[in-house]
């Protein structure tokens, strides 16, 4: 039973169609890959399914555990287990990740106790202990940006992942850390998406299922070997 | 109501039993108010009608202890849970319900130290040398204001630190507005002794009637030879308060006077605390937050007046803007002629909520001497969707989410604001956007 059903979404930004039905499903416990060339929309899909503000639906349905999701706001979406690891994080002053976490977590219906033995072995996990008094993502490399995401994650513990470019300026060792933590997060049950150009990271997640986004639809799908043959023969094989 | 006559304040101090000098004092700054003009900047008080104002007003008789107080202003002081502070933070509180200081408590062991903390009524009668610091460092012909407290005050605070003597935990004042229509004119003076420290908390709180009522408060502080002063002030004032104050300090060589504040409440507020580095080494920090909601003006500022070589100021401001609220910081530093090596950073920011919000900045920086460095930022910003999103999409309502990134913009303020008063802060913020984003 896939967790999460996307039928034939539409989605128009600035009144400029991105997504023209777009229909995928994700399964618990499962890693997903969404690849496609520059401005295919695989971040427009991510965005509109977490309820980013200028995402417009004109068509089409998305369900979380048989529950539209698209009526709902980004914090309800979020509160019922959808989880978006942003491409760019934006950074806020003053706030502590740890404070932020916390009450992330309170509203995941996570109790304190909870939370302060969870924190430091997410933050060991993902090896951020330098990060622990600072700011949320004040500060932080592009890489950094990135671990700060997937800790959030693993803390947060939703059903339902989407990554988007978790391993854009990552380097090596940061990579396997992220590709781990993502293991474990389907280990744990979760159905994740990594959105990605480039098969790097899925050597080290290899995914179930890979769908192939160009133009607004969905127009490949397959299994890891597809990820593949995108890797050594580029976008062109999917096309025409 | 009372007119505002010489008869009247002849009156108020022969009924306070004050000594000559005291009501001499009183009859000059009434004549000095009747000349002075009303500010010439800053916010419209031509809706200030001084005629509709209780110029005293005593609702309630002094008590040894917090039961002894009426049910209603009892039940106020303990959802503010000061009884609690008490016992817990503090080494000695007054509380003041409109003219008078209703409830004063110090610790055994201040009082051994020979501290003084008492009202200041009370110190003009006993302490004839209060007559060498009261209005000193600020005249009533400063502004109208000044001269209208120097004609009404009533209650407030005088804290006398001995030589040396550090006070561990702090002192505090609260401030009541019971009576619809009334004015409240408390003074207070802090004589810090060279080598001593204080900090003084104050707090104040109205509720809300359609008549609009005056704050009119002074606050005068004599920091001496390497003495450290701290005062805090959390304002809450409903929004019918004229809140128009006079916070000046005097520096000695190798003093520091730190103002902090964090100003929620009011209708129109004018503050612009100062302090005078008159001592080599003299140094003061100004750290201000203003919230400015919906038909409030909030004109504030701080004012550093450089007089003596290697003095030092840093004066910092947030402001937050939310509905129709109008935001107005005023940063001066003056550096005199004999203040060389002076150093002087002034940073303003503001978070405008709405389209609405009106802010401006106001720096006035002004060196008669070229050895010297003066450091200024401003800057001017919303909050932006792509924050509040991200945050919603962690699962925090828009209402969290406004109120973290709020905290967070003004955190470099609120940490420094001892820890019980920081979260009733986060507190009053987080409810003030719940009502905004319903």
């Amino acid at each position: 039973m896939p967790v999460l059903v996307v039928d034939d979404l539409h989605v128009a930004v600035g009144g400029k169609p991105i997504l023209r039905g777009v229909d995928l499903a994700l399964e618990p416990g499962r890693v997903h890959a969404l690849m496609g060339p520059n401005g295919s929309g695989k971040s427009t899909l991510a965005l509109s399914l977490a309820g980013g503000p200028g995402y417009e639906v004109t068509r089409g349905r998305a369900q979380l555990e048989g529950e539209d999701l698209l009526s709902l706001p980004p914090f309800e979406r979020a509160r019922r287990g959808l989880f978006l690891a942003f491409q760019y994080p934006p950074e806020i002053e003053g706030v502590s990740l740890r404070e932020f976490l916390r009450l992330a977590c309170a509203e995941r219906g996570q109790g304190f106790c909870e939370f302060q033995r969870n924190y430091p072995q997410a933050i060991a996990r993902l090896r951020m202990e330098p990060f622990d008094g600072r700011e949320l993502n004040v500060g932080f490399s592009g890489g950094e940006k990135k671990r700060a995401e997937l800790l959030q994650l693993y803390l947060l513990k939703p059903k339902v992942a989407l990554l988007d470019e978790p391993d854009s300026g990552v380097d090596v060792d940061a990579l396997r850390l992220i590709a781990g933590a993502i293991r474990d997060l389907a280990d744990g049950g979760a159905a994740v998406l990594i959105i990605t150009h480039y098969p790097r990271i899925l050597d080290h997640v290899p995914p179930a299922e890979v769908f192939v986004l160009d133009e607004g639809r969905i127009v490949e799908r397959g299994g890891p070997e597809l990820a593949r043959r995108i890797g050594e023969e580029g976008f062109e094989v999917v096309r025409g | 109501m009372n007119a505002l006559t010489r008869e009247f304040v002849d009156g108020l101090s022969a009924e306070k039993n004050e000594p000559a000098w005291m009501r001499a004092h009183r009859a000059r700054c009434l004549e000095v108010f009747g000349k002075a003009p009303l500010p010439r900047f800053g916010p419209d008080l031509s809706e200030l009608d001084f005629s509709d104002l209780a110029y005293y007003a005593r609702p309630v008789a002094p008590v040894k202890r917090w039961e002894d107080l009426p049910d209603e202003i009892r039940r106020t002081f303990a959802a503010l849970r000061l009884p609690e502070a008490e016992q817990r933070a503090l080494a000695g509180l007054g509380a003041q319900v409109d003219s008078e200081v209703v409830y004063r408590s110090l610790l055994d062991a201040v009082r051994s130290q020979g501290v003084i903390f008492t009202s200041m009524d009370t110190a003009v009668r006993e302490y004839p040398w209060v007559e060498d610091y009261f209005m000193k460092v600020i005249p009533p012909e400063d502004n109208k204001f000044a001269a209208l407290h120097g004609a009404l005050w009533s209650g407030g605070t005088f804290i006398w630190i001995p030589p040396g003597v550090e006070v561990a935990v702090p002192l505090q004042a609260y401030y009541r507005m019971q009576t619809e229509a009334v004015g409240q004119f408390e003074h207070t003076l802090i004589v810090a002794e060279p080598g001593s420290s204080v900090h003084y908390i104050e707090g104040c709180s109205a509720p809300r009637y359609a008549r609009s009522a005056l704050h009119s408060g002074m606050v005068e502080i004599f920091a001496k030879e390497g003495a450290k002063v701290r005062f805090t002030t959390i304002q809450n004032w409903s929004k019918n308060v004229y809140n128009l104050n006079n916070k000046r300090a005097l520096a000695h060589a190798g003093a520091a006077v730190d103002w902090v504040s964090a100003s929620l409440g009011s209708k129109v507020t004018m503050l612009y605390p100062t302090t005078v580095l008159l001592g080599p080494g003299a140094r003061t920090e100004n750290l201000s937050f203003t919230f400015s909601q919906d038909g409030m003006w909030l004109d504030s500022g701080a004012r550093a007046l450089h007089r003596a070589p290697d003095t030092t100021s840093r004066l910092i401001s947030r402001s937050v803007v939310q509905g129709s609220g109008k935001s107005v910081f005023r940063g001066t530093v003056h550096v005199s002629p004999l203040a060389r090596g002076a150093k002087a950073h002034v940073e303003c920011s503001t978070l405008l909520l709405t389209p609405d919000a009106r802010t401006e900045t106001i720096p006035i920086l002004n060196a008669e001497t070229d050895d010297v460095e003066l450091g200024h930022e401003a800057t001017v910003g919303r909050v932006s969707q792509e924050q509040l999103f991200y945050l919603m999409s962690r699962g925090l309502s828009e209402a969290q989410a406004m109120s973290l990134i709020v905290n967070g913009f003004v955190s470099p303020i609120l940490k420094e604001i001892p820890l019980e008063y920081s979260v009733e802060l986060k507190g009053l913020l987080e409810m003030s956007f719940e009502e905004a984003t319903g």
